[in-house]
């Protein structure tokens, strides 16, 4: 038992650690901006809320992007009305969207398998047309609901008397942009990988699991599992809530296409990319995924041409025509082959595929090192496999 | 009462295509026990297939246009007008009709390379891994669809002889007010016609006869020494089929773009779950019932009453459904209703 606090330890140290130290090892890679650097752990809060419900109970929601849109419109509502402190805020969203998640959770639990996703899924649709249609007073339709000028802000008016110009998102006067905004995302985002680590580790997480290995032999055993499944459903709502403030906290903008059933199919294959259950997975996922959305849309013909200079020309041609399909406005493409192949080849994700390698690596060099040691100990092998 | 009846003509036009496409994704689920959440991708397909055709009976040659003299005019003239005149024209007036004969075999082809290729390693997966598998597949087909075609609608129209709207007031002795779109009658009739074709290939053929003993008990089929694995694939061919003569057709009623299908796959699924996973009967009944409940929903006295009711609806009634007879409305017992 020691043994696993131990290394549970170690694992959030380092992950914390490679978090706050990704401005560094991320900037070789092209990816040390603080925009797309924020987005990496706010992505990764979203993927691992999902996957305390997904890993952990094996309840597929297709619709889990309500849950960052109400977010999202809930933080920038409180930007609005009481401050541009970014903490109230993002408090608000949580709430908001736990009860949300408590209310969609509440009715889709009642079934499970394809039906709970299907469920989900009318959910998020509900949710997505209203936003665009009847609730315009409250979302601003396809504009999107920005802060304005002569927003109240009840509590900075009340402070500091009325601005005269639109404040920006900050943390007690830490801006929001840029770096400090990365660093206040990437501290949440630790404190959310641990959260959800503690809930791995704990009696609830295991009794997750056992719904998700089966949820008969609970039921028969007396377990009434709905009130876990609800408590999981709406943890991970709260998570996608959180995300969605943190979106509007670095960029005070909330739309109802956060909502679209594309938001919701694109966290699920996060999720399944890095390693459905795993701890790691679905953080490394999100980083996979948007760094890979910002890499290859940033693609277009001429870049392509450059890369590929080095064949012959009616080659080179062909292989741009071909590679141009996959980059730039066909990054879509792109996602839903690798979704496909994913699936098909490798369902364990990126974190499975290197336990894979490792195990693969490991027992070459065993081989390697058996072969090596044989003419020292030529006759020992046999006798040592019959002692064991 | 005109209004009222109005609406119900509304509806089933949108409830023959959510018939269509329900009926084939309840067969594939039927059969195979495969989810398939590509199933409006190849609905979007069908429709590119009517775009193909147009695309194809239009191929034009630029010819000096002799009606101006002053200077040089260049007008394109299809190859066919050019060839066989009138006859060449009215030929590609009936391009949304004629692309059903490109689309019967061009979506059979598709399916069956989907179900052998694809779908035939997802039988013993769980169904999220089907959901998930189908779900990029559908994204991949939307995606090249985009790349080929472009990102906007294509407008493709109708025959000239059905464009008008028809009388059907007149016909039923109730007045002028109610006229309803050629088209969308034409459509509605289609799509009662390839249901009852389904429905009676299965129910009055050998195959069919055997495709049902399958769905009942695949296990006891397999021990009569017949090879029902490949009889599912037919299946699954068809029900591709269904889905991409119903795209085909809609292509007047509402232009096709990369993403029509998602959203009818949406609400295909609801369909399904209503009428009740597997059940060919409740699909169709469920299809045209969900189609004419919209199109009332959208009238707007209701709206004034209900404010954005037309957009949520349909999720409205299969989430009760679904709380309250989790087995659809004729969906048999035993199916999936965990």
């Amino acid at each position: 038992m020691t043994h696993t606090v131990k290394r549970d330890r170690m694992l959030v140290g380092g992950f914390a650690l490679a978090v706050l130290t990704m401005p560094v090892w991320m900037t070789p890679l092209g990816a040390g901006y603080p925009d797309l650097l924020q987005r990496f752990a706010i992505y990764g809060i979203f993927a691992i809320g999902f996957n305390i419900l997904f890993g952990l109970t094996g309840y597929l929601s297709f619709g889990h992007a309500v849950f960052l849109g109400v977010g999202s419109y809930a933080a920038v509502w409180s930007f609005k009305l009481l401050s541009m402190n970014v903490l109230p805020a993002v408090l608000c969203a949580m709430g908001v969207s736990g009860l949300f998640a408590l209310a969609i959770g509440y009715i889709s639990l009642r079934r499970s398998g394809i039906y709970f996703s299907i469920l989900t899924l009318a959910f998020a649709q509900m949710a997505y047309n209203l936003a665009y249609s009847v609730l315009t007073p409250i979302t601003n339709g396809e504009t999107g609901l920005k802060i304005e000028r002569v927003d109240p802000r009840l509590i900075d008016t009340w402070l500091s008397g009325p601005s005269t110009l639109i404040p920006s998102t900050n943390f007690f006067g830490m801006p929001m942009s840029g770096y400090s905004g990365f660093f206040f995302c990437a501290v949440l985002l630790i404190a959310a990988f641990y959260v959800a680590l503690r809930i791995a580790r704990s009696p609830f997480g295991a009794m997750l699991r056992a719904i998700k290995s089966n949820q008969n032999r609970l039921n028969y055993a007396g377990v009434h599992t709905r009130p876990y499944a609800l408590t999981a459903f709406v943890i991970s709502g709260i998570f996608a809530g959180l995300a969605g403030g943190l979106l509007a906290a670095t960029d005070p903008l909330a739309g109802a296409e956060r909502m679209q059933w594309t938001a919701s199919g694109e966290v699920v294959l996060m999720t399944i990319l890095g390693g459905v259950g795993t701890q790691l997975g679905p953080f490394v996922g999100a980083v996979i995924i948007k760094y890979a959305e910002n890499i290859f849309s940033a693609f277009n013909p001429q870049t392509l041409h450059g890369i590929f200079a080095f064949l012959p020309d009616p080659i080179e041609d062909v292989v741009v025509t071909v590679t141009g399909l996959f980059v730039g406005n066909g990054w879509q493409l792109t996602l839903g082959t690798l979704f496909m192949l994913l699936v098909i080849f490798l369902p364990g994700g990126v974190i499975e595929g290197a336990r894979r390698l490792g195990v693969l690596i490991g027992r070459k060099t065993a081989a390697l090192r058996g072969r090596r040691s044989q003419p020292l100990g030529s006759a020992l092998p046999a006798s040592g496999a019959a002692s064991e | 009462m005109d209004a009222v009846l109005l609406q119900l003509l509304n509806g089933l036009d949108k409830g023959g295509a959510y018939a269509l496409i329900a009926l084939g994704l309840t067969l594939i689920f039927g059969t195979l026990g495969v989810v398939n959440f590509a199933h409006g991708a190849l609905f979007m397909l069908g429709a590119f297939c009517a775009v193909t055709t147009h695309k194809l009976l239009t191929i034009s040659k630029s010819v000096q246009d002799t009606s101006i003299t002053l200077f040089d005019v260049h007008k394109d003239v299809p190859y066919l007008q050019i060839w066989w005149g009138d006859i060449g024209a009215r030929i590609i007036d009936y391009a949304v009709p004629l692309s059903v004969l490109l689309a019967i075999p061009m979506m059979l082809l598709v399916g069956v390379a989907l179900e052998r290729g694809l779908i035939r390693h997802f039988y013993r997966r769980t169904h999220a891994d089907q959901i998930l598998v189908t779900f990029g597949l559908a994204i991949v087909l939307q995606e090249v669809v985009k790349a080929y075609f472009g990102a906007n609608p294509l407008p493709t129209p109708a025959p000239e002889i059905v464009s008008g709207s028809a009388n059907i007031g007149a016909w039923i002795g109730l007045g002028d007010a109610l006229s309803y779109p050629w088209w969308r009658l034409v459509y509605f009739l289609f799509s009662v016609a390839v249901i009852g074709m389904v429905l009676a290939f299965l129910r009055f053929t050998t195959f069919g006869m055997v495709v049902r003993a399958g769905m009942r008990d695949r296990e006891t089929v397999g021990l009569f020494g017949i090879d029902i694995e490949r009889r599912f694939t037919i299946v699954f061919g068809i029900a591709v089929v269904v889905a991409g003569l119903a795209g085909a057709m809609y292509t007047p009623i509402l232009p096709p773009d990369y993403h029509m299908g998602m959203e009818f796959l949406v609400l295909s699924f609801v369909v399904v779950v209503v009428g009740g996973m597997g059940s060919v009967g409740g699909a169709v009944l469920a299809g045209f019932l969900l189609g004419i409940l919209q199109s009332f929903a959208s009238m707007n006295e209701i709206k004034d009453l209900l404010p954005g009711i037309d957009q949520i609806i349909i999720y409205l009634v299969a989430i009760v459904i679904l709380l309250v007879r989790p087995r659809g409305l004729m969906g048999r017992a035993g199916v999936m209703e965990t």
